[in-house]
């Protein structure tokens, strides 16, 4: 090397010496996360400042990992942003409020597909029962590929009462009630049962045990708690258009 | 080599310690071999978006199942594969000291590629955290927790056991690396197992989108990018047969690099509920992060200086180059895409997997190329079996990235101002969802022909080195002593 920097103070005191090293890269690298991630993780994501958030039944949170397991957020985004273009299409902006009870959170990163954030009530449930069999049924020309499987597999009860106790320990507030086996085992019925009750008004013959049927419920719950409350809080901002983000 | 091109800038009476080679070649082969399959899954997945019954029929191959194997393919087995073959051929030399402990050396070798298998059950079977390059469940989170500590443990103690008092440039990133992503991965994985395969985050909604973003961001600044630049300023050098341009340089844009990096996650939330003062810091530290990558850049095409006349000859400087400049070029790209009113055009497109595969394909890729065809015929103490086929790999390979590139581009941008576009009467021009889709047929082939190029590349580039291999010494040149 033509140049001398033996005797600069940094190499004597952190380049020669490893454990000063990686201290000072600790701390380097700490700032950052630690000023955006505090001020987030202590202040609680408050649902109650949205009117009508409320958990998931048992037969969506099912739903839920059905959706999380086939990797549908690698398609689909669950995040309007405030733009008059995208509240044109997909409904209103997606407020923090909404996503109180995610575990994990699906907002995506990639549009392959449409954003199914307020996909809730859009569709009658036998939409969605012919689109994931054969989704050019339903939307022709579509790129998505079939989930036949989800109309032969089942849920499993058992599972989904595990999954309701897991949310309770992560601090989803359900009522102590609806946490026992043999309320979970009721619910999950119930629901199904109403979900195979209006697709056998569109004469298809479902069977209440199945993927799909989670799936229908889950989707079907997207994007409508606090739906009247978060259309009051638009109209009285007076445009669709906000700078979003605000908490 | 002489000590005059060795880039620890040390010199002076050592005795010749014996390095642990073997350990490098292992991981070279697993680079290569998860490359391509990495790069396979890719290409049937590019083609699963141009022709749909490319998903096959079966749960197991549907693009939301092969996505996530083929991102933890190319990050952590091709990629993680390449960076510890560096890491363990560099640091020896530059530390003129033996691995710690072969042991370590060995669980971390068969522990990762373990690791690596586990996924590739996993992530077809449906079972997956969701969160992206955090897919894995939480009993191979565990794994990765008890590899990266025998990594971190060897990595320590052969810094603590060197015979050299500095510790070069490469050192330094390479030590990122280890702290960073250990921290990344613990935290972004606090989780409430459920069943075996199956665990939920503890954060929840936009707190759980914020962490899991500052470790995704921050997998790609110190795995994907500082390691790889200490990779760079060890291997480069070697290649090019000069002297690194300026230490100042690294130290300034090594610290500030390290510092700014980790304050980016939010520019992946931009317009969603997160707090708009996250979403701002995020941008700006974005904005900010253009100077410490560009002093990289520039400290690595400068070292290059009074080399260039070879760049005629050689395929080594040749991937180095195009390797640095599409650093360069996605540093660039990256924080413009963190602007708010560039994110609102690019967000949810494909400019973002144009922008990725900018980095993956251009700069991983290449830098991983361009290291592995300078260490083989020293590994294998022979000589390279084809330069030519080298050179051929080169330009298949560029010429892929910048079909794959400008295809995506095209497409990202297209399908963003088709979804914005509206009419005289302020409604949606293209209110039918798939007309936005059906429009970026044509750049989807042209990616799949430009990835298929790229696949080629890495299936020539093993041949080679199974052919170098075939004509090697024996074994016993495993444990070779230092020059």
């Amino acid at each position: 090397m033509s140049r001398n920097e033996t005797d600069h103070w940094h190499r004597r005191l952190i380049e020669g010496n490893g454990a000063r090293l990686a201290i000072f890269t600790t701390i380097a690298i700490s700032f950052g996360g630690l000023i955006e991630i505090l001020p987030m993780a202590s202040l609680k994501a408050n649902p109650h400042t949205l009117e009508g958030i409320e958990p998931y039944t048992p037969l969506e949170l099912a739903g839920r990992d059905i959706y999380v397991s086939e990797g549908c957020y690698n398609c689909h985004s669950q995040m309007i942003r405030p733009f008059r273009s995208e509240t044109l299409r997909y409904g209103e902006w997606s407020r923090a409020e909404e996503y109180a009870y995610e575990h994990p959170f699906q907002l995506g990163s990639r549009r392959i597909g449409p954003d199914l954030h307020r996909i809730g009530g859009k569709y009658p449930d036998a939409w969605h029962y012919e689109h994931m069999r054969d989704p050019r049924s339903t939307s022709p020309g579509s790129i998505m590929p079939p989930y036949t499987w989800l109309h032969t597999a089942t849920y499993d009860v058992g599972e989904i009462y595990k999954t309701v106790g897991a949310m309770v320990t992560l601090g989803v507030p359900y009522d102590a009630s609806e946490t026992s086996l043999e309320a979970v085992t009721s619910s999950v019925n119930e629901q199904a049962a109403g979900i195979v009750a209006r697709l056998g008004e569109s004469g298809i013959d479902a069977e209440p045990d199945r993927q799909i049927v989670a799936l229908i419920a889950y989707l079907q719950r997207l994007g409508v708690d606090g739906r009247e409350a978060i259309e009051a809080a638009s109209a009285d901002a007076g445009d669709a258009e906000h700078t979003g983000g605000a908490l | 080599m002489s000590q005059q091109q060795n880039p620890s800038h040390e010199s002076g009476a050592v005795v010749a310690p014996v390095y642990d080679d073997a350990i490098t070649k292992k991981f070279v082969i697993a680079t290569v071999g998860w490359g391509a399959i990495g790069m396979l899954i890719g290409v049937i997945l590019a083609l699963q978006l141009a022709w749909w019954p490319a998903n096959m029929g079966t749960p197991w191959t549907t693009f939301g199942r092969l996505r996530p194997l083929h991102t933890n393919a190319v990050i952590f087995a091709f990629t993680g594969n390449f960076l510890f073959a560096g890491i363990y051929y560099s640091m020896q030399r530059l530390l003129k000291v033996r691995m710690f402990n072969d042991t370590l050396s060995a669980i971390h070798f068969w522990g990762w590629q373990a690791i690596i298998v586990a996924q590739v059950i996993a992530l077809p079977m449906g079972w997956t955290q969701s969160r992206e390059y955090a897919e894995a469940i939480w009993p191979v989170d565990l794994a990765i927790t008890v590899i990266w500590v025998v990594f971190a443990v060897n990595f320590f103690g052969t810094v603590f056991t060197r015979k050299v008092k500095h510790l070069y440039v490469a050192i330094w990133f390479y030590m990122s690396m280890v702290i960073t992503i250990a921290v990344l991965h613990i935290v972004n994985n606090l989780q409430l197992p459920v069943t075996m395969t199956k665990s939920y985050s503890i954060f929840p909604g936009m707190t759980d989108a914020l962490v899991q973003w500052w470790y995704g961001h921050n997998a790609v600044g110190f795995l994907l990018t500082t390691p790889i630049l200490g990779v760079m300023y060890y291997f480069l050098p070697k290649a090019a047969q000069r002297p690194v341009y300026s230490y100042r340089l690294s130290i300034i844009h090594f610290w500030a690099l390290v510092f700014i990096y980790i304050w980016a996650g939010p520019h992946h939330l931009l317009y969603s509920g997160l707090p708009d003062w996250a979403q701002t810091l995020g941008m700006a530290f974005s904005l900010a992060l253009i100077a410490p990558s560009w002093g990289g850049m520039l400290n690595g095409l400068l070292t290059l200086r009074g080399a260039w006349h070879r760049l005629r000859t050689d395929p080594i400087l040749k991937f180095w180059v195009v390797a640095i400049s599409f650093y360069g070029m996605s540093t660039f790209e990256g924080p413009m895409m963190s602007i708010r009113a560039v994110n609102a055009l690019s967000h949810y497109t494909d400019w973002t997997i144009g922008h990725v595969h900018g980095g993956a394909l251009g700069w991983v890729g290449m830098a991983g190329f361009a290291t592995i065809y300078w260490m083989a015929p020293r590994l294998w103490k022979t000589k390279l079996h084809s330069e030519s086929l080298a050179t051929a790999h080169f330009w298949l390979a560029t010429i892929g990235i910048v079909l794959y590139i400008v295809a995506m581009w095209a497409a990202g941008i297209t399908q963003g101002l088709m979804w914005r576009a509206l009419d005289e009467s302020g409604q949606l021009l293209y209110p039918n969802f798939m007309d936005t889709v059906n429009t970026l047929m044509p750049f989807y082939w042209i990616r799949l022909v430009g990835g298929l190029m790229y696949l080629t590349g890495i299936l020539m580039l093993g041949y080679n080195l199974a052919m170098t291999i075939s004509t090697a010494g024996s074994a016993e040149h495993d444990v070779a002593a230092a020059k």
